[in-house]
């Protein structure tokens, strides 16, 4: 329905400057960004201004030795836990996509066990591995053992966590790299085939790099959860970053302020771990600089600004 | 003796035959085209040949030497992985979707299979690698990735590629039919070079000029079986067989 503001449209003057209309206005973008500036104001506002929270003593607790002993084993366990995980899952992935019905049969079976029990039933259940067998040893089987050990001295809290933690992300990757590999084209392991390398060449040179390429936003998602997933050690014991301030705060009562410490600390180490995955992903991106069509991120710029600069110079 | 023999190769895809007991031999030097309509079997039996689908039935030869099968007592056994690999060595393939590796440069595409496959040593690798390029006129494109290639140039260095590991007999799964039309004349040219230079050419086409004008021979495909071959002039001038015949008045036909 035309109104008594409509107007028929002025003929066409190809001499005028060209009409530029005018934008549709949002309001509810405006009330609604209105609102929920205020929420976040709010509550930052009761964050800092809350006693309780004592930022003042997790501020002197930031860089405390114990907190930064626990830190770094948080970081030993995350990587030595994923490193060990994804080897196996490189290794489960590529018995699910063998032709061999048994190896298909054992890495289902692995990926179903791993990927379904709890990584914490695991550290429990690995930790307390000794009341199971009581001794480990090598050797042909039915024959006389070439190596034994007591179990006890084999299993301590950070083998058992090595061991928990990496068994549930080697079920976890082996289904994502399985993924991966699959998403290369068939194209590509036939082209490899006619130029007569064998199936292990393929893999090595052509299959597996495209497919840690797409993997990479994964695996790197992955490290960070396993950074969160290592807190679970604590039920070993096993001084982390979680456990140190644990025990700090069960002598001192300042439950709260060590929290923050943790969340800061878990924080960071997490922002860390995504500006590395966007360098790792920048620098698998074959040819996109030279094309120039690396992904831009808001992350990378402001992290990798200096980078990218270098790079141009 | 002729380079590559098929005897009565047959493939069923469960119940479906897609080949139905194909005997061909190419000579050396010659170039063999294989026309047909889409669905006649033609890629398949190219990927038969070199054992990238199992021939159901039947034995491929090349050089008198069963491929991927080995005589042993008056019987035939199954080769392993590695000893197929070695033989796919001597049949280069370029395909329909050229297949290059994405993260690789034009010049680490061609180096690739004699570095690992031919244990070449790098520099002398390079310096093959670049002989090819400037043969596939793409000698300033060494340093490309693929994604930044046309399409022509993408099977040139395809082409490239397969000449590296020095193969005896060079097999085209319809190299022209992915590219726009204005870049088939520099494939099909680079492939006319080929074969004037004498390589053992298997070309599955749709090209019929090319067929015409390089090809030694023509075979004729239809449902899974060869209806008709010989000369060009033969098989796509005076057709002996309803079916070429009709197939060529459909390729043929002006518009």
């Amino acid at each position: 329905m035309r109104s008594e503001a409509d107007r028929p449209s002025p003929a066409i003057d190809r001499s005028a400057p060209i009409p530029k209309p005018i934008p549709l206005p949002h309001p509810s973008w405006w009330i609604g960004g209105a609102v929920i500036v205020l929420l976040a104001v709010l509550f930052t506002w009761t964050l800092v201004t809350n006693r309780n929270m004592k930022w003042d003593i997790a501020l002197s607790y930031f860089f405390n030795w114990e907190i930064l002993a626990g830190l770094g084993r948080t970081l030993v366990l995350t990587f030595l836990a994923m490193i060990v995980g994804l080897t196996l899952g490189i290794v489960i992935a590529i018995m699910r996509l063998s032709r061999n019905p048994v190896f298909q049969g054992v890495s289902w079976a692995w990926v179903w066990f791993f990927r379904g029990v709890p990584p914490l039933v695991q550290l429990v259940f690995w930790y307390n591995l000794a009341l199971l067998f009581p001794r480990i040893s090598l050797g042909v089987p039915f024959a006389p053992p070439l190596m034994s050990w007591d179990t006890n001295d084999l299993i301590t809290p950070f083998s058992a966590a090595i061991l928990g933690l990496s068994l549930t992300e080697s079920g976890y990757a082996a289904e994502m790299i399985r993924a991966g590999i699959q998403a290369v084209s068939a194209g590509q392991s036939e082209a490899a085939a006619s130029l007569g390398m064998t199936r292990g060449q393929a893999l090595r040179r052509i299959i597996m790099p495209q497919a840690l390429r797409i993997l990479i936003p994964p695996i790197g998602n992955d490290t960070i959860s396993m950074l969160k997933f290592t807190s679970l050690v604590s039920v070993l014991a096993l001084p982390d970053l979680m456990y140190s301030a644990q025990m700090i705060y069960s002598r001192t009562y300042q439950t709260i302020p060590l929290l923050l410490v943790v969340t800061v600390w878990y924080l960071v180490l997490a922002t860390i771990l995504t500006g590395l995955e966007q360098l790792v992903e920048r620098r698998f991106s074959y040819g996109a600089r030279a094309a120039g069509i690396a992904s831009r991120s808001p992350w990378r710029l402001a992290l990798f600004g200096w980078l990218d600069r270098k790079a141009a110079s | 003796m002729p380079l590559l023999v098929v005897d009565r190769l047959s493939k069923s895809f469960g119940a479906h035959r897609v080949l139905n007991s194909i005997s061909l031999s190419v000579d050396s030097g010659d170039v063999t085209c294989i026309v047909g309509p889409s669905g006649s079997g033609k890629s398949t039996l190219l990927r038969c040949l070199n054992r990238l689908e199992v021939p159901t039935d039947g034995v491929v030869y090349l050089d008198g030497e069963p491929v991927g099968l080995r005589w042993r007592n008056g019987k035939l056994y199954e080769m392993r992985p590695a000893e197929l690999a070695f033989q796919r060595q001597s049949m280069g393939m370029v395909f329909q979707g050229f297949h290059l590796f994405p993260h690789k440069t034009a010049l680490e595409n061609i180096i690739e299979a004699p570095i690992i496959v031919k244990k070449k040593s790098r520099a002398e690798a390079i310096g093959e690698a670049r002989i090819l390029l400037e043969k596939v006129g793409l000698a300033e494109k060494a340093d490309a990735y693929p994604h930044q290639l046309s399409g022509g140039q993408q099977q040139r260095v395809a082409i490239a590629r397969s000449l590296a590991i020095k193969p005896k007999l060079m097999m085209f799964d319809e190299p022209t039919s992915a590219l726009d039309p204005e870049l088939v004349g520099e494939v099909l040219g680079v492939m006319r070079q080929l074969a004037e230079e004498g390589m053992t050419m298997l070309v599955v086409t749709h090209e019929m000029s090319f067929a015409r004008e390089v090809c030694d021979r023509v075979v004729f495909m239809d449902d899974g079986a060869i209806v008709e071959e010989g000369p060009p002039q033969e098989v796509l001038g005076r057709p002996q067989h309803a079916r070429t015949r009709a197939f060529l008045a459909r390729v043929l036909a002006p518009g």
